[in-house]
């Protein structure tokens, strides 16, 4: 096989592992929201309840996650779930580990829902008291207040500590390995094993250094450009 | 002309009373001074006057009219709003929006309240460009036309606090309170944010504001109004406390300690 072949072929890997990426992003970014404001509720049980979540969640490996999810309905339901919509999809669409991908994406929003629900969490408990009764006693409403006045603020705070997970998040993709899902590794396995190639393996991480390289680009700029104040 | 009348104000943290029945009235025009030591319950009254606390009793008249009871029906947070906007607070450590320009500071509040008047969409330039003609007088009045477009965090102390004081003018309260403007600051810029507030006085802005500036105090308050635990020791004249023949002894001895 060609350098050029191999190429190909781990970026058909990387192309899910960027599936995987994006809608984590996508979903796990705004699923946060609520975790956050239940683990901030004044209502005790809910309090708990999401705190307890989180503790699980942050306290178990995203690989026993992703088996839990995707073995679970075969194990308690008897219905092999993800084993089905994967061959409905690659029955009638010729798709490859549709079930797998979905039963990894669930899994990787949950859990980066609450690592950046932690996050808010704590940009939001940082913005002074002050802030929100300045709104206040200008007239201002709750919504007001919390749209106008403390988002931007708690946005500037919390993108440094989300890019870090943003970059983790990358990395982590190679988790669906687990399940078999053919991301960038599992598809380097696949040569080491047919074609006896080892160094497609290693040229995998050129894939994610690249891509980190991007990211940490368009971050940085997305925090120079909220450097425009200080709090 | 009496405009605002405050009766038998409690407020209670957990066991701690820390208002015990705080009762004043003050005129249209005037400037009311409050001082008092530290944890006195200077700050928990201007925040019961703002809704930012609740009391436990009392009763408050704003131009003779009942704003607020203690025990009458809890208010919604709608109303607790329009009855807010009657009053302004500048805060000790100024809390100005850091994203937003002095002059957006100005003008958040009071263009987010115009939108909401039901004839907004129809007049929507003219609102505008009140608030903002508005905006730019009160700049001027504090002196920082030039720092119009800067952003707070580029500001000293001072100007900051002029901001807060301009921001809090930009609603058009009937009274202005104030808590300690200046102890949050550097000696030499106490007196640019006093000159704003006597200038302030001099145009009849009536004003509540507790301070530790006794001179201050002694020069713009017409009144001076002297809390001890919970109570007011004295209300009275400021020629009166700060004069020979104060009649009240703690008072003497309060002002004493902080002229040495
Ligand atoms: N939110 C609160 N919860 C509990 N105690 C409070 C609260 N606010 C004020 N206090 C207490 O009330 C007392 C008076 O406080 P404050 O009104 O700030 O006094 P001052 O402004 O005169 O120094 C202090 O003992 C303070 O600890
Ligand atoms: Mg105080």
């Amino acid at each position: 096989m060609s350098f050029w072949s191999i190429t190909l072929f781990l970026w058909e890997g990387f192309r899910i592992s960027l599936l995987i990426f994006a809608v984590t992003l996508l979903v796990g970014i705004p699923l946060g929201l609520p975790i956050s404001f239940c683990s901030m509720s004044r209502v005790r049980p809910i309090r708990c309840a999401a705190k307890v979540f989180v503790w699980i969640i942050r306290g178990v490996p995203l690989m026993l996650q992703i088996f839990i999810i995707y073995y679970v309905p075969g194990l308690v339901f008897n219905y092999q779930l993800f084993g089905r919509v994967d061959k409905y999809f690659l029955l009638n669409y010729g798709i490859q580990d549709a079930g797998r991908i979905v039963a990894v994406l669930i899994a990787f929003a949950i859990n980066y829902a609450c690592y950046f629900s932690e996050i808010y969490r704590g940009g939001i408990e940082s913005i002074s008291k002050g802030q929100y009764e300045a709104g206040q006693v200008l007239g201002m409403t709750k919504k007001q207040i919390f749209f106008k006045v403390v988002l931007l603020q708690v946005i500037k705070r919390i993108v440094p500590p989300m890019s870090n997970e943003i970059i983790t998040l990358i990395k982590d993709t190679a988790l669906a390995n687990c399940i078999m899902v053919a991301e960038l590794i599992k598809q380097a396995n696949t040569l080491a094993a047919t074609k006896a190639l080892i160094w497609p393996l290693f040229y995998t991480g050129v894939f994610y250094l690249l891509f980190v390289g991007i990211l940490t680009v368009l971050l940085g700029r997305l925090e120079k450009k909220l450097s425009y104040f200080s709090s | 002309m009496e405009l605002l009348k405050i009766e038998n104000y409690k407020k209670s943290f957990g066991a701690t009373e820390v208002l015990k029945g705080i009762g004043f009235s003050l005129d249209r025009g005037e400037t009311l001074a409050i001082i008092g030591s530290s944890g006195s319950g200077k700050t928990t009254l201007l925040r019961c006057l703002n809704f930012l606390e609740t009391p436990d009793e009392g009763r408050m008249y704003l131009d003779g009219k009942l704003l607020f009871d203690a025990s009458g029906p809890r208010a919604g947070d709608a109303e607790i709003r329009e009855k807010r906007l009657r009053f302004g607070l500048v805060f000790q450590n100024f809390n100005l929006f850091p994203q937003y320009t002095v002059f957006e500071n100005l003008c958040l509040a009071p263009k987010l309240l115009a939108a909401e008047r039901p004839d907004y969409r129809q007049k929507k330039e003219a609102y505008l460009a009140e608030i903002e003609e508005k905006a730019t007088g009160l700049l001027d009045k504090v002196g920082l036309t030039a720092k119009r477009d800067a952003y707070p965090c580029s500001l000293s102390g001072g100007q900051q606090q002029r901001v807060a004081i301009a921001r809090a003018l930009a609603n058009s309260p009937d009274i202005l309170c104030f808590d300690e403007p200046t102890s949050a600051l550097d000696p030499e810029l106490t007196a640019e944010v006093l000159n704003v507030l006597r200038s302030l006085a001099s145009e009849n802005m009536t004003m509540i504001v507790v301070t530790h500036e006794m001179k201050f105090a002694a020069e713009v308050a017409s009144r001076v109004i002297f809390m001890d635990e919970g109570v007011i020791a004295f209300d009275g004249p400021s020629a009166e406390a700060f004069g020979e023949n104060c009649p009240n002894e703690r008072l003497k001895s309060f002002i004493g300690s902080i002229e040495k």
